[in-house]
């Protein structure tokens, strides 16, 4: 496993949605390299042959009763919206001038 | 014996002599929130344990409480007893941002399982506690909203994710707090003030409503300043609720029947495991002097002392620092703009939420999600997370063979009592290693407490004893833990909490 790099960290971080400036890489991309590293640690056990766990305790097809029951209504739901409008949530537009 | 005329003796009683004082008519509930809101008003300034305090919700239940108890009639074991809730918990009517910005003055339209209980159980909600951004953190100095401060020692951390839980408690703000555990958020928070919390079983009590850190890690949890009030408060979170898939279907365990019965009965035939892995070399000389005397007491009680071995634990932090980013990662993916918290506009959807992410989330958060980013990523998947999940399975084989050998395990709960606010905030590493005794009971999902164990010499300051169960078995913390607890109140004169310096009282 390779130690990552300020170039990689950007790329990370740009497909992550956060925007880093040249100070934010600065102070963070050498404490993340450091991390990746120091976790490195589990690839000693990469090759043993044990099952991987996702879950403490198992768990598989949990159902509940398929009941109409009372839920959010429009208005609380955007009620906490940036921008909201015709009951629905208003965003940016979705494509660049490039598009 | 309490005055229950005097404010400063009622903050110092516990919650169950609150509930007791309240159904025998000395006290009113009226009167316990009237005492701990002004005790907020006086301490919390240097404190800040508080991010936001509930005053007027809190009289107005309290006042219900005591006039449904001048009728007569039937109310909950804890009803009109106050309560803090970590800000991780959404509140309606009340602010949840879960120490970020990102949320700021978000105003939840729905309660969580475990607000809704508590609202049940009819307890005056006090105000909601800070906390690490989104729980990622061991000392709440990644709080978006300034560090909570030690009542032991202002310029200390106390602990995290949970620190205004510990601390409101610690500070006598309140007698009860919730706080949640995904790697030690309430039982090193515990530690570092002399104050008791317990990360229920995996499952054991709903995260509906709790702001998601790592899913397949995080645990709910009741913190208190005693073991039988941290057993009423389980007892009040706990069951199982059709809003989380995975959120156990079974009775809640009979805590504080648990808790009674170790006070009274003491600890004959019950075999206790002391983890070789979790002491030693990192853990400070007080803290090993005070773990050490705990296991004295447990052996006078008449408890088996064993030794147990768990070797795949050296692996249990770096697996935790690859499963936990690569779940909040996911988790966070949510905070985006577009139906709640902050929106830094640009022209463009993607580029408004590069711009509110970089501006909403602090440099932990960012750091985890790049990691999390990273370990998910094609190429590496196999390598990072799918090896950290199978150190969850040998760290799981571990705790079996132990439990083969002993009914409980224990260690000291932190290497460490706190440490200086800002000592290690620009070093992840060093704080990272303040989890390293806690974090296997989060990959294994089972149960675990921290009680106090005494101040170390050296510094005067707590140190934690963590006892850890089976899963389903949360029910023997409160035993083992109310037995430890007697003996050391006994030889103490009354709880560590009183034995912490006297904060300075505003004016």
């Amino acid at each position: 496993m390779s130690t990552l790099s300020r170039a990689d960290v950007a790329r990370l971080a740009a497909l992550a949605r956060i925007d880093m400036s040249d100070s934010d890489l600065d102070r963070l991309s050498g404490q993340i390299a450091a991390i990746v590293d120091a976790v490195a640690l589990v690839s000693e056990v990469a090759g043993q042959d044990v099952p991987a766990t996702s879950h403490p305790i198992p768990m598989s097809n949990v159902h509940r009763a398929d009941e109409v029951r009372p839920s959010l209504a429009p208005a609380d739901a955007l009620a906490a919206a940036p921008e909201a409008e015709d009951g629905r949530f208003r965003v940016p537009r979705i494509l660049g001038e490039e598009a | 014996m309490t005055d229950w005329t005097d404010p400063t003796q009622v903050t110092r009683a516990s919650a169950l002599e609150m509930a007791d004082a309240m159904r025998a008519g000395t006290v009113t509930s009226v009167e316990l929130v009237q005492a701990h809101l002004d005790r907020i008003a006086a301490v919390d300034g240097p404190v800040h344990a508080f991010l936001y305090v509930n005053a007027e919700e809190a009289l107005a239940t309290a006042a219900a409480v005591d006039a449904d108890r001048a009728t007569g009639a039937a109310l909950p074991l804890l009803a009109g007893v106050p309560i803090a809730i970590k800000d991780v918990l959404v509140t309606k009517g009340m602010p949840t941002t879960a120490g970020s910005r990102i949320l700021e003055g978000w105003l939840p339209p729905y309660d969580a399982t475990v607000t809704a209980k508590v609202r049940a159980a009819r307890m005056p909600i006090l105000g909601k506690t800070n906390m690490d951004e989104f729980a990622m953190g061991s000392s709440t100095e990644h709080s978006g909203y300034g560090p909570t401060h030690n009542p032991w020692d202002l310029e200390r951390i106390p602990g995290g994710s949970g620190g205004g839980s510990s601390a409101s408690l610690a500070a006598w703000e309140t007698p009860l707090a919730i706080g949640s555990d995904t790697g030690g958020s309430i039982r090193q928070p515990a530690a570092v003030t002399g104050t008791v919390g317990v990360k229920p079983t995996y499952g054991g009590v709903s995260r509906y409503g709790a702001i998601a850190l790592a899913s397949s890690l995080d645990q709910l949890g009741p913190c208190a300043r005693t073991v039988a009030d941290t057993a009423a408060l389980h007892e009040v979170m706990g069951g199982h609720d059709v809003m989380d898939a995975t959120s156990l279907d079974e009775p809640v365990p009979s805590c504080l029947e648990a808790a009674r019965d170790g006070a009274a009965n003491g600890l004959a035939g019950v075999r206790i495991g002391v983890v070789k892995e979790l002491g030693g070399e990192g853990y400070q000389d007080g803290v090993k002097q005070r773990f050490e005397e705990g296991l004295d007491h447990l052996r006078a009680l008449g408890a088996e002392i064993v030794e147990v071995s768990c070797p795949s634990f050296k692996y249990a932090l770096a697996a935790y620092y690859l499963i936990l980013p690569s779940e909040a990662s996911s988790n966070l993916a949510k905070f985006d703009s577009v139906r709640f918290g902050l929106r830094v506009e640009r022209d463009t959807i993607e580029k408004t939420m590069g711009a509110t992410r970089a501006e909403g989330f602090g440099d932990e958060v960012k750091r985890r999600i790049i990691l999390g980013t990273y370990a998910l990523s094609a190429g590496y998947y196999d390598a990072y997370y799918g090896s950290a999940q199978k150190v969850r399975t040998l760290i799981q084989r571990d705790f079996a063979a132990a439990f083969e050998q002993a009914d409980v395990l224990v260690s000291p709960t932190a290497p460490t009592t706190p440490f200086k606010i800002g000592e290690r905030i620009d070093d992840p590493l060093a704080m990272y290693l303040n989890d390293v005794a806690t974090i296997p009971a989060n990959l294994a999902g089972i149960p675990g407490m921290s009680l106090p164990a005494g101040v170390a010499p050296e510094d005067g300051l707590p140190v934690g004893f963590q006892i850890l169960a089976p899963a389903h078995e949360d029910a023997r913390l409160y035993r083992i833990g109310a037995a430890l607890e007697k003996a050391l109140v006994a030889q103490w004169g009354g709880p560590l909490a009183s034995l912490a310096p006297e904060l300075e009282v505003a004016p």
